[in-house]
C-alpha cells in the first residue's frame, strides 16, 4: 500500500484575511491587481521604531464576524483566524453535524500566539499588579488557541492540533491535517492567520536582524531583487477545508484541487556561500516525490522569498537545483502583504489554488526583474496567463525550518 | 509491512533532582517536590507553590554561551535529549541526518525569558511602546518557541521533519504521537520526541489565579497536589522535561538497542465545549482512550496501569474518572490508576512526556507509582487510586491520557514490544 | 477607575449587565435588558469563566472579594447583586 493509504486529500474551502483583502475573492481579486496591502503602522505609534510599515488587515470590524461572547476573550489574530476558518467552512459547503462524531478535527499554526493580548495583559501585571490579569489570559495568548476555539465555534472534536515552526507552519499544520485524513478523519480545517503587530511583537522582529527600516511601501519589501532591504511584517493568512476526496465526491463537492504532495526538513546551518540550502532541496524533492510527479511537472512556484538577499540567494539556488535555471514560473505575492509569519505559507497555498482555478499566475510586486545570482523565472509586473495544473508552495522558518507542498487539480 | 515504533532512550528533568534515575526514585517513594516558590517572590499570589527543578545548566554541561541564548524550557529539553540519547546508545549525529526528525510539546513556549524580556524593554510595565533597543539579540527566538525544537535539531544533528507541537496540556503526549506518525509513514527511521516547559513565572501565577486553577494551599506545599482526594482544591504548577528517543522497530533490532517499550497506539479528540472547562462526562476523553485502544489493538481488560491526567481540580479529576468508566468499562475499577501529578505537579506540555517516561520505567520496574496526598478519596472518583505507596505490579500494557485548555484529550497505549505483530 | 468607584456602596443590577457585556460580551438571543433577576447565568450564556472575569473586574473596581464559597453557590444576578452588596455594606 502506498504512504496515503489510498486516501486522496482535497482541498473543498478556502477562507482569508490578508492585508490586501478579508475573504478569498476580495483579496484574489486585489492580488491579481496589484493592490499591496502594505502600509504605514497604523496599529501603535510607530514613529519611534526602526520599522514603520506592516501589512495589516485593513477595516477589519469584530463585532461584524465574531460572536459578541467571544470579543473579550480573543486576540486580534485569534478573530482574524476564526472570521478566516468561519468563511473556509462556508465556502466548502460542508455540514460538520452530518459527518461522524470525530469525523473533522483542526489543525493550525502559530508563532507568537496571541501576542497583542498577552503584552496588554504582562502591562496589567507589571504596571498594576496580578489581581488586574484577565482570565482569559490563560488561553487567549497560547499556540494552541485557535485551535481550541475554532474547534469550539464550529463543534469540531476530531483529532486536532498546533504547530510551531516559524513561518514553515503554515504548510505543515496542512501536512499534519493531511496525516490526521489520511487515518481516517474525514474533513480537516486547517491553516494558519498569524501576526503579532503590537510594539512587543514588532521588537522581537526587530531583534532578528531581518526587517526592512525605509518609509516607501513599495519599496520596503522586495523579494529576489538585487537590493532586497529586507522584511516587512504583515497579520493574516488562511484557512482551507481539507476532505478525504471520496467524501467531497460523495457529496458532490467542488473542489480547488489536491494536496498531492508535502515534505519538511529542516537546515541546521546557512548554506555555503552561493549554494543551495541542502535541506530546502530535500523538501522539495520529498513533496515531489510524494506527489508522485517530476520537477517538469510543476507549473509555478509560490517562493518563501525572504525578502533578504542570503536568505533568497539561498532559495533560488535551491529552485535552480531542482528546476534548472528559469525552468519554472516563480512569483510571490506575498511582496503585497508582507510576511504573515505561520499564517503565510498556508495563504500562498490558497493563492495557489485559485491560480490553478483562474488559470493566472499573480505577479511579484514591485520588482522589476530578480536581481544578479538569482537563476529564476520571476513573474513581475503584471499576471501572467497560463494553463495550470500544478503548483509548489515553498516555507521556510527562521531557526533552518522548511516545507514544501504540492497541489494539483484534475484535468 | 507496517512500521512499528518502540522507545529507546529516555531522558528527564523533572521536579527535584534532574535525570531519569532521579525521577524515578522520587515518584516510586512517593515522595513529592512541591515547595513555595523560590525562583521570586511569590507573595502576591493566591497560589504560591510550584514543584520546582533543582536545575543548574552548568552542572547539566551547558556552556556559558548556550545559558545566555537558551530559555529554562530550552535548557531542560537540551539535558533530557542528552541524557536520552545517550541512553538509546544511538550514535548521533546519523550518517544519515535526514532520517532522523524532532517531535518536541511545548504549551507556554519560553515564559520565563518572554516576561523577563517584557519588563526590561517595557520599563517593569511602565510603556506600551517598549524600547526595543534594549532587546537581546535572541529575543524573537524567545517569542516563537520553534527555536526549541531548532536547538534540539542541531544538538542531535536532525535534518528531517523538526517541529514544536503545542496543543496546550496534552503537548508532551500529542509529540510522541505526531513523533511516531513521522516514523510510521517512513519519513524518518529515529524521532528525538518529548515535551518541555519552564512555565514558573509571574504572569503563569496571575493567569491561573484569575481562574482559580491553582491550589490556594500555601501552608502546605508538600500535600498541596491530591488528586482524587476529596479535598483537593487545585493544580501545582509544576516544570520540566522529558526526551523519549523513538525508533523503528526494525531499526532498534538492527543495531541491538534496548527496548522499552512500543508506541502501540494513540488517540486525540477535541471535546469542542470550552477553551477550560470539562463536562462532567468525559466522552471525548473515553473516545480517545478506545481509538488508542484500537490502534494497539488491544482491548480494556489488558491495561495493566493506567496513568491518569489527575491534576487535583475539582471538575479534571471528576471528568477523568467517568471517561476510564465509560472507555474501560467493569475493568476501570481493577486497574490501578495513578497521577504522579501529585508528586512532580503539573508542568503542562511537559508533564505528557514526564508521564510516558513514569510509565516506561513502571513496566520495566514491574512497579506503579502510587498517587501521593490521596488520603481521603473523593466519593465521585472510586476507583483504585494507588494512595500513598507505590506497588508491585506485572505491567505489559500501559495507558496514558492527558487533557487540555482548548479542549485537547489524548490517550497514549504503550505495550511491551516482544508481543506478536498483529 | 476603581478609586471613583471606591465610594460606591451599591450595585445595581445595570452595573453587573455593564460589566458583564465588558468582560464576557453577551450572547445575540438574549436580551439582557430585560427581566435577567432570576435567571441563570448559564441560562443567559455565561459560563465560570465569565464569573470569573467579571468577578475580577468587580474586585478590582469596588474592592469585593468574593470567596470561593460563595461563588460556587451564586447561580443568578439577584444571588450575585445580594452578595456583592452584603459585602460592600460590611466594609
Amino acid at each position: 500500500m502506498s504512504a496515503d493509504g489510498g486516501v486522496r486529500t482535497v482541498v473543498t474551502g478556502v477562507g482569508v484575511a490578508a492585508p490586501n483583502g478579508i475573504g478569498a475573492e476580495a483579496y484574489w481579486a486585489a492580488t491579481l491587481a496589484g493592490r499591496s496591502g502594505i502600509a504605514p503602522t497604523t496599529r501603535y505609534d510607530a514613529a519611534g521604531y526602526p520599522l514603520r510599515l506592516a501589512g495589516e488587515v485593513p477595516a477589519f470590524d469584530p463585532e461584524q464576524h465574531i460572536p459578541s461572547r467571544l470579543i473579550p476573550q480573543t486576540d486580534h489574530g485569534t478573530r482574524l483566524s476564526l472570521y478566516a476558518a468561519d468563511e473556509a467552512l462556508r465556502d466548502s459547503a460542508l455540514d460538520p453535524a452530518r459527518l461522524a462524531p470525530y469525523g473533522m478535527g483542526v489543525a493550525t499554526a502559530s508563532s507568537m500566539g496571541g501576542f497583542e493580548f498577552g503584552q496588554r495583559e504582562l502591562q496589567n501585571l507589571w504596571s498594576k499588579g496580578g489581581r488586574f490579569v484577565s482570565a482569559y489570559q490563560s488561553f487567549a495568548w497560547f499556540y494552541a488557541v485557535n485551535t481550541g476555539q475554532i474547534s469550539i465555534r464550529h463543534g469540531l472534536k476530531g483529532s486536532s492540533n498546533t504547530v510551531v515552526t516559524d513561518a514553515a507552519g503554515g504548510l505543515d499544520a496542512l501536512g499534519n491535517a493531511r496525516r490526521q485524513i489520511r487515518k481516517g478523519t474525514t474533513a480537516m480545517l486547517s491553516g494558519g492567520v498569524d501576526g503579532a503587530l503590537c510594539p512587543l511583537g514588532v521588537a522581537g522582529q526587530l531583534s532578528s536582524g531581518a526587517m526592512s527600516t525605509g518609509d516607501r511601501a513599495d519599496r520596503a519589501f522586495l523579494p529576489f531583487a538585487d537590493d532586497a532591504p529586507g522584511q516587512v511584517p504583515g497579520e493574516g493568512g488562511a484557512f482551507l477545508v481539507l476532505e478525504d476526496a471520496a467524501s467531497a465526491q460523495r457529496r458532490g463537492a467542488r473542489d480547488y484541487g489536491e494536496l498531492a504532495g508535502y515534505a519538511a526538513t529542516f537546515d541546521p546551518g546557512p548554506p555555503p556561500p552561493g549554494g543551495a540550502a541542502t535541506g530546502l532541496v530535500r523538501a522539495i524533492r520529498g513533496a515531489l516525490r510524494d506527489a508522485g510527479m517530476a520537477a517538469a511537472d510543476v507549473d509555478v512556484v509560490f517562493a518563501d522569498a525572504a525578502g533578504v538577499p542570503d536568505l533568497d540567494r539561498a532559495e533560488s539556488q535551491a529552485l535552480g537545483e531542482v528546476f534548472g535555471p528559469g525552468g519554472v514560473p516563480v512569483t510571490a505575492p506575498k511582496s503585497m502583504t508582507g510576511r504573515l509569519f505561520a499564517g503565510g505559507a498556508s495563504l500562498d497555498l490558497a493563492t495557489a489554488l485559485l491560480a490553478l482555478r483562474d488559470g493566472v499566475i499573480p505577479h511579484t510586486a514591485n520588482v522589476s526583474r530578480p536581481g544578479k545570482g538569482h537563476p529564476i523565472d520571476l513573474v513581475t509586473r503584471e499576471p501572467r496567463e497560463a494553463d495550470l495544473r500544478s503548483a509548489l508552495v515553498v516555507a521556510r522558518g527562521r531557526g533552518g525550518f522548511n516545507a514544501a507542498a504540492v497541489v494539483r487539480r484534475d484535468v | 509491512m507496517e512500521r512499528r515504533i518502540v522507545i529507546t532512550g529516555i531522558g528527564a528533568v523533572a521536579p527535584g533532582k534532574p535525570g531519569a534515575k532521579e525521577y524515578w526514585e522520587l515518584i516510586s517513594n512517593g515522595r513529592t517536590a512541591t515547595r513555595t516558590i523560590s525562583s521570586f517572590d511569590p507573595a502576591p499570589y493566591r497560589s504560591r507553590v510550584a514543584a520546582e527543578c533543582d536545575f543548574d545548566p552548568f552542572t547539566a554541561g551547558l556552556g556559558r554561551q548556550e545559558v545566555r541564548r537558551m530559555d529554562r524550557a530550552t535548557q531542560f529539553a537540551v539535558a533530557a535529549a542528552r541524557e536520552a540519547v545517550a541512553d538509546s546508545g544511538l550514535d548521533l549525529p546519523a550518517d544519515d541526518p535526514a532520517t532522523v526528525g524532532v517531535s518536541l510539546g511545548n504549551a507556554v513556549g519560553c515564559t520565563t525569558s518572554m516576561e523577563r524580556e517584557y519588563a526590561v524593554l517595557s520599563n517593569e510595565g511602565a510603556d506600551w511602546l517598549v524600547d526595543h533597543r534594549y532587546a537581546v539579540p535572541h529575543l524573537y527566538d524567545h517569542f516563537v518557541p520553534s527555536s526549541i525544537a531548532a536547538e534540539l535539531a542541531r544538538l542531535v544533528g536532525a535534518q528531517g521533519p523538526v517541529a514544536l507541537v503545542s496543543d496546550g496540556c496534552t503537548s508532551g503526549l500529542d509529540a510522541i504521537g505526531h513523533g511516531a506518525d513521522l516514523i510510521r509513514e517512513g519519513s524518518v527511521d529515529v524521532v528525538i520526541s518529548g515535551g518541555t516547559d519552564a512555565p514558573i513565572s509571574p504572569i503563569t501565577l496571575a493567569c491561573f489565579d484569575a481562574i482559580k486553577a491553582t491550589t490556594p494551599r500555601n501552608d502546605d506545599p508538600e500535600h498541596a497536589s491530591r488528586p482524587f482526594d476529596a479535598t483537593r482544591n487545585g493544580l501545582v504548577l509544576g516544570e520540566g522535561a522529558a526526551v523519549l528517543v523513538l525508533e523503528e522497530l526494525e531499526h532498534a533490532r538492527r543495531r541491538g538497542a534496548q527496548i522499552y517499550a512500543e508506541v502501540a497506539g494513540v488517540g486525540t479528540r477535541c471535546n469542542a465545549y470550552h477553551m477550560t472547562g470539562l463536562r462532567s462526562d468525559g466522552t471525548e476523553m473515553a473516545d480517545a482512550i478506545t481509538q488508542a485502544l484500537t490502534e494497539a489493538r488491544l482491548t480494556p481488560e489488558s491495561v495493566d496501569y493506567v496513568n491518569a491526567h489527575g491534576s487535583s481540580t475539582k471538575q479534571n479529576d471528576r471528568h477523568e474518572t467517568a471517561a476510564f468508566k465509560t472507555a474501560l468499562g467493569r475493568h476501570a475499577y481493577d486497574v490501578p490508576i495513578s497521577s504522579v501529578k501529585s508528586m512532580i505537579g503539573h508542568s503542562l506540555g511537559a508533564i505528557g512526556a514526564l508521564e510516558l517516561v513514569a510509565c516506561v520505567l513502571a513496566m520495566r520496574e514491574g512497579l506503579v507509582p502510587p498517587t501521593a496526598n490521596l488520603h481521603e478519596p473523593d466519593p465521585v472518583c472510586d476507583l483504585d487510586y494507588v494512595p500513598l505507596r507505590a506497588r508491585e505490579a506485572r505491567v505489559d500494557n500501559v495507558l496514558s491520557v492527558g487533557s487540555g485548555f482548548g479542549g485537547f484529550q489524548t490517550a497514549v497505549v504503550l505495550a511491551r514490544p516482544e508481543r506478536e505483530a498483529a | 477607575m476603581s478609586d471613583a468607584r471606591a465610594t460606591v456602596t451599591e450595585l445595581t443590577v445595570e452595573d453587573l449587565t455593564r460589566i458583564m457585556r465588558e468582560s464576557a460580551g453577551e450572547d445575540e438571543s438574549i436580551d439582557l435588558d430585560g427581566d435577567i433577576l432570576d435567571s441563570a447565568f448559564t441560562d443567559l450564556g455565561y459560563d465560570s469563566l465569565a464569573l470569573l472575569e467579571t468577578t475580577g473586574r468587580i474586585a478590582r473596581d469596588y474592592g469585593v472579594e468574593l470567596s470561593d464559597d460563595i461563588l460556587d453557590g451564586i447561580e443568578t444576578p439577584r444571588e450575585f447583586l445580594t452578595a456583592v452588596n452584603q459585602s460592600l455594606a460590611a466594609a
